[in-house]
């Protein structure tokens, strides 16, 4: 070891390189989730498996599973990403990354949304990908599909970032896998109505513009407002460990 | 003649009903090393915590280049190194992802200086395994790398020398002293009895905090 370091003692302005940072932040999750697959692929194939057990348990017929089909794809879509929610900041948690996160001299709102992106990205796309190919088994129509998997591109992100809000919360707190879901449910159940509401009205020949903008008011307000409430949660978090 | 950087008036922290520190003041300017020692449980983590703006349970002021820290949070966060009982670092990515990650978060670099801060702490050869393979006192090398990659003026070292040989805290108590010697300030915790002359010892355990 050196007994000298190499890099001067210089006196920085605050936080400089927000582009830098965010790049950073977001490859470093990507990378994360290319190296412990596990984490991603465990939620989509508890997707998969709720989505094929319905047919199994309630019924094969095409009628009923043409109409009940989008909701199904919907709460298994909404139960993945809360059983993904737990794992956001549980590891960073654990071994200390979190705080120095926390303590990068770097807007954390903006850091957290970057992060949540890059958790979308990583674990709900490709769940959004296989959305097409379980319409096609729950029998939907191809029109009915792509309402389908436009709701879950505009409602995906809102769990997500919903849901980052409870995880900051909780990550200081052992087991509370349970707690998590617990306290995010209420808050999917809006998301839920509106989400399968789209799909059902555009069934039965409705307009769904409606529901496609409240979907789209929600999905900017979580934008704008969860990052702050997930930077507030962490930062409590962190005070605690 | 040192300027101050960081000062902590009057603090009072308590823990499940128990007082750690009260009435306790502490300044800390360019070219101090200030080692809060104490027994387990008197508070040495916590009022480091306190400083790094982590822990914001505490009465009292703290003040950065004389302004109060709350307002100036991101100025000295980019000031402010703090390394902890857990070191940050990553199991799933390479000592070399893991130093990158820290450094791009706080200021641009050059990619040979991380190398050279992995040969530094003896991490030669180690560069591209998972941290999961290295050893505790490897993991935590990986995370005293960021000391020979620090620009910041303040370091908040909690427990520092675990895990690593006596060579190392040897070698680590001279780059302590050039700091200092440089102009940067050192608050750290350790057990280790520490060869610096020039250094402070805060002492923790009663009710009131001194500094002799």
């Amino acid at each position: 070891m050196q007994p000298e370091s190499r890099t001067p003692v210089t006196l920085r302005e605050s936080g400089d390189g927000l582009i830098r940072a965010g790049v950073t932040t977001f490859r470093r999750e990507l990378l994360i989730a290319f190296r412990e697959k596990q984490d991603v692929i465990n939620p989509l194939v508890f997707f998969v498996l709720i989505v094929s057990l319905f047919p199994l348990g309630i019924s094969p017929e095409t009628e009923f599973l043409r109409d009940a089909g989008a909701g199904i794809i919907w709460v298994a879509a909404l139960l993945a990403i809360l059983l993904s929610l737990n794992m956001l900041f549980r590891n960073d948690y654990a071994d200390g990354y979190l705080e120095q996160w926390v303590l990068s001299p770097q807007p954390l709102a903006m850091m957290a949304l970057v992060r949540v992106s890059a958790v979308w990205v990583a674990s709900v796309v490709p769940l959004l990908l296989l959305v097409p190919l379980l319409g096609l088994m729950l029998h939907l129509p191809a029109e009915r599909i792509g309402v389908l998997t436009l709701t879950l591109l505009m409602g995906s992100p809102v769990l997500l970032l919903i849901g980052a809000i409870g995880a900051a919360l909780t990550v200081s707190v052992r087991n509370s896998g349970m707690l998590l879901a617990l306290l995010m449910t209420p808050f999917y159940v809006p998301v839920l109505i509106f989400g399968t509401g789209a799909v059902t009205a555009f069934g039965q020949g409705a307009s769904i513009t409606g529901h496609l903008a409240i979907l789209g008011a929600m999905l900017a307000l979580a934008i704008v407002l969860a990052p702050l409430a997930i930077a507030a949660g962490l930062r409590m978090s962190v005070a605690n460990g | 003649m040192s300027t101050t950087l960081l000062e902590a008036r009057q603090l009072y922290c308590e823990r499940d009903d128990r007082v750690l520190f009260s009435g306790l003041d502490l300044s800390v300017g360019s070219g101090d090393i200030v080692r809060i020692a104490g027994p387990n449980g008197a508070g040495k983590t916590t009022l480091l915590r306190v400083l790094a703006g982590l822990n914001l349970s505490f009465e009292g002021g703290l003040s950065w280049y004389g302004y109060p820290l709350h307002q100036q949070r991101d100025w000295y966060q980019a000031n402010m190194l703090f390394l902890g009982h857990r070191a940050g670092i990553t199991a799933s990515l390479t000592p070399l992802e893991n130093l990158r990650c820290w450094v791009d978060m706080r200021r641009p670099h050059r990619e040979e200086l991380l190398w050279e801060a992995l040969a530094d702490v003896g991490l030669e050869g180690y560069e591209d395994i998972p941290s999961a393979h290295l050893s505790a006192g490897q993991q935590r090398r990986v995370a005293l790398a960021r000391l020979y990659l620090s620009t910041e003026p303040v370091w908040l070292l909690d427990e520092a020398f675990t895990a690593i040989d006596q060579g190392a805290v040897k070698v680590l108590e001279s780059l302590i002293s050039s700091r200092a010697a440089q102009g940067g300030a050192v608050v750290l915790s350790t057990h280790h009895r520490l060869q610096l002359d020039e250094c402070r010892v805060l002492e923790l355990g009663g009710s009131l905090g001194f500094a002799t």
